[in-house]
């Protein structure tokens, strides 16, 4: 079910930011909106940045490395390709990639300075993980970074950090421009922070209709908002459906569901009715009562933002690599309407 | 359920036995984001303070709504009193939010000369590291714990068990690395480089480094920038003098939380992915020798209603659903399918539990039944304390 308006700008979004307090399904969701993505068909870079291995146990494929590693061919032609991206890795390949290092790369290594820009430095990690992507999304199918070649990648979605880090995570770029006022590292700061703050970059919140998740998404709805980032679309996931209707749920809230006629409907279809099992059932369409109060009102301070919101339902059995394609079919129309076949085909 | 000497049914966590007991001086809450580690770590604090114990709560980022409920409105760095607490036997609660900014800034003022420390607040990549980057917080927790600790028992600081609340990442167990990254940084020969480029090029330095070091910095400034680097440079050397104080307090913490008195105890929901992380935690603090108090699973879905089975409820429910009876049959139906839905869920995530305890055998686990609303009074925390402690 989706709601709210879609941002034009979204056709020319490319790269995915999704992030989420953490619990809420984020590597779920990145992934069914890499698959969605790449019905299109196209070429898609699923990314993850906290070395948790969470796109491979989605997938049901080998752990991923530092190499990208295809995870998904669609019919259709579209393809995901998974990386976990590791910090020394990046910032190995970076230094080949721009300076020629050579002698003096190993001299780095040697000196220990590759171990503190990854570990002990605080901040660089996140540069470098985010400069890796920056790269995934400039280089073409020829794998060099300029010229007319089509791009390597269609789109890339990127399994972020959590709302409580994605702020900070998606500006140390503009931080690092601020303190290397000048030279390579400068330009390439404000080119990375061009990219993320440019139309071609969308950032979308995953939450449960709790209390505290969405109190963090609006929070850093504010926070994307105030840092000159777009928001994309909020995706709620696991929602369960009431299972009374509105005049029945009100009952059940007052205490007020009619006993006698329960316990007759209950021994009219053969079920042994003693008082625990219907003072039971009745406390327990209290709690479902309050709860689906609780998820009306978050739902409606989301909608209150404006921003789309996409509702994924609760998968009774947990996660698996067929159950996220049934996710990514639910993804389609807002962010792949025009795909030609269906990802659960 | 077979139990055999391998498949062990897992011990269960005695949340009040490990509060009441005066041994206890530090229960550190760690696990993935979202699984109610503040709130866990919150009521446990006023468990125990209302059961005696004199405690501080340090928390890393609480939701506004749980800050309140423990009477902290803004970040001020410092322990509060909590009031409206039973103090009946004796105890007393304070609370705090860490700021890492200015318990860096503490640190610095502490430690370093005093016209060195201004050098270091006004420095550029001073700012940026101890405001704004990832990774600081983890220092700063640890830091801070270390204070809470070295004030303990004093007028001002009179409690006697510390609750810690740890950074919502996977790097909430970075600190057990920090002794040891700061003592191969302090001993590496890339610090004395950086703190002092001109010395390491000369006589001294030539020996040790031979003719890299030219490169080596010259490759730096390529890289960095000429500015960058002497403001890296700056920073460095300015802490220099300091850092063989972090060094040792990082140590004297790492000691700390290695001794009898502390309690690592893990936090994660029903779900496949956070009893994934807890085992990665479990088998980190086990890898460092930290010692483990147990696993808290929270929010396990209440069942209230007994004596019906899940597919004895659906098939009821249907069979009122095709009579196509009054709006009580619909109703009827309604609440034996919510049930099924309830004891399903409950079951899923008890196995989710069970299959930790197997890979973990002999790790105490408590679950904790889910609450309805999110907690957001004292009340709250108590009723979340009594199902910690099972009752």
């Amino acid at each position: 079910m989706t709601t709210g308006r879609i941002d034009p700008t979204w056709a020319r979004a490319r790269l995915h930011v999704v992030t989420g307090k953490g619990g809420t399904g984020k590597t779920t969701v990145a992934s069914a909106l890499a698959l969605a993505l790449a019905s299109a068909p196209a070429h898609v870079l699923l990314s993850e940045v906290e070395g948790r291995q969470g796109i491979s146990q989605t997938f049901d494929v080998p752990p991923l490395g530092t190499d990208e590693t295809r995870i998904v061919r669609l019919p259709g032609g579209g393809e995901v390709v998974g990386l976990s991206v590791e910090p020394k890795a990046a910032l190995l390949e970076y230094l080949q990639l721009f300076y020629k290092l050579g002698r003096a790369g190993r001299l780095l290594e040697k000196f220990g300075a590759i171990d503190f820009a990854t570990t002990i430095a605080p901040g660089v990690r996140d540069v470098l993980l985010i400069g890796k992507i920056y790269e995934a999304n400039r280089r073409r199918r020829d794998g060099r970074h300029k010229g007319d070649a089509a791009p390597a990648y269609d789109a890339l979605v990127l399994d972020a950090p959590p709302t409580g880090r994605i702020g900070r995570f998606l500006s140390v770029n503009a931080e690092v421009a601020d303190l290397a006022r000048v030279g390579p590292i400068h330009s390439q700061a404000e080119a990375i922070t061009r990219l993320l703050k440019s139309g071609q970059t969308v950032v979308h919140l995953v939450t449960l209709l709790e209390d505290m998740p969405v109190q963090e998404t609006l929070e850093s709805i504010d926070e994307l908002h105030a840092k000159g980032l777009h928001p994309g679309a909020i995706v709620v996931n696991m929602v369960r459906e009431p299972l009374l209707d509105d005049t029945a749920l009100d009952q059940a809230r007052q205490g007020r569901l009619h006993k006698p006629s329960l316990r007759t409907q209950l021994a009219e279809v053969g079920v042994k009715v003693t008082p625990e099992l219907v003072a039971g059932l009745l406390d327990e369409a209290r709690d479902h009562a309050q709860r689906v109060d609780l998820e009306r009102e978050q739902l409606a301070l989301l909608e209150a933002t404006g921003l789309p919101i996409v509702q994924l339902p609760a998968l009774p059995g947990g996660v698996d690599s067929g159950s996220v394609r049934e996710l990514a079919d639910l993804l389609l129309p807002l962010f792949a309407p025009e795909a030609t076949d269906r990802v659960d085909a | 359920m077979s139990a055999g000497p391998i498949a062990r049914r897992a011990p269960a966590l005695d949340v009040d036995a490990l509060i009441d007991d005066p041994a206890t001086e530090i229960v550190v809450c760690c696990g993935s984001g979202g699984v109610g580690k503040t709130t866990t770590a919150a009521a446990l604090g006023l468990r125990a303070a209302e059961s005696g114990r004199r405690v501080v709560v340090l928390t890393i980022d609480p939701a506004r709504r749980l800050a309140q409920s423990l009477g902290l409105t803004e970040l001020d760095n410092t322990p509060l009193p909590v009031t409206d607490i039973d103090t009946s036997r004796g105890g007393s609660l304070h609370a705090m939010m860490l700021d890492m900014k200015r318990t860096f800034d503490e640190v610095v003022i502490a430690h370093a000369e005093p016209d060195k420390a201004e050098q270091i607040l006004a420095n550029p990549f001073y700012q940026a590291v101890s405001s704004s980057f990832a990774g600081t917080q983890e220092y700063m927790a640890m830091e801070k714990l270390g204070q809470l600790k070295a004030t303990a028992g004093t007028a001002d600081a009179p409690w006697d068990l510390i609750v810690v609340d740890t950074p919502p990442s996977r790097s909430a167990l970075d600190f057990l690395d920090a002794p040891n990254r700061l003592g191969s940084f302090l001993d590496g020969r890339f610090i004395r480089l950086l703190a002092a480029p001109a010395k390491a090029g000369g006589r001294a330095g030539l020996k040790v480094f031979g003719v890299g070091v030219h490169l080596m910095t010259s490759t730096m400034a390529k890289i960095l920038g000429g500015q960058m680097l002497t403001d890296v440079q700056t920073f460095v050397n300015a802490l220099d003098t300091m850092f063989g104080g972090f060094r040792e307090r990082a140590d004297e913490t790492y000691r700390l939380l290695s001794e009898k008195g502390t309690a690592f105890l893990v936090v994660a929901a029903p779900e496949r992915d956070a009893l994934r992380e807890a085992s990665y935690f479990v088998e980190r603090l086990e890898a460092d020798g930290m010692p483990l108090a147990g696993l808290v699973v929270n929010r396990i879905g209440r069942v209230s209603a007994t004596g019906i089975t899940p597919s004895r409820a659906l098939a009821a429910a249907e069979s009122l659903e095709d009579g196509g009876g009054p709006k009580s049959a619909t109703n009827a139906a309604g609440l034996l399918r919510l049930h099924a839905t309830l004891v399903r869920t409950a079951e899923r995530q008890r196995e989710l539990a069970e299959r930790f305890s197997r890979s973990h055998p002999g790790i105490p686990v408590v679950q904790v039944p889910a609450l309805g609303r999110d907690v957001h009074d004292l009340d709250g925390l108590r009723q979340v304390g009594s199902a910690l402690a099972g009752s």
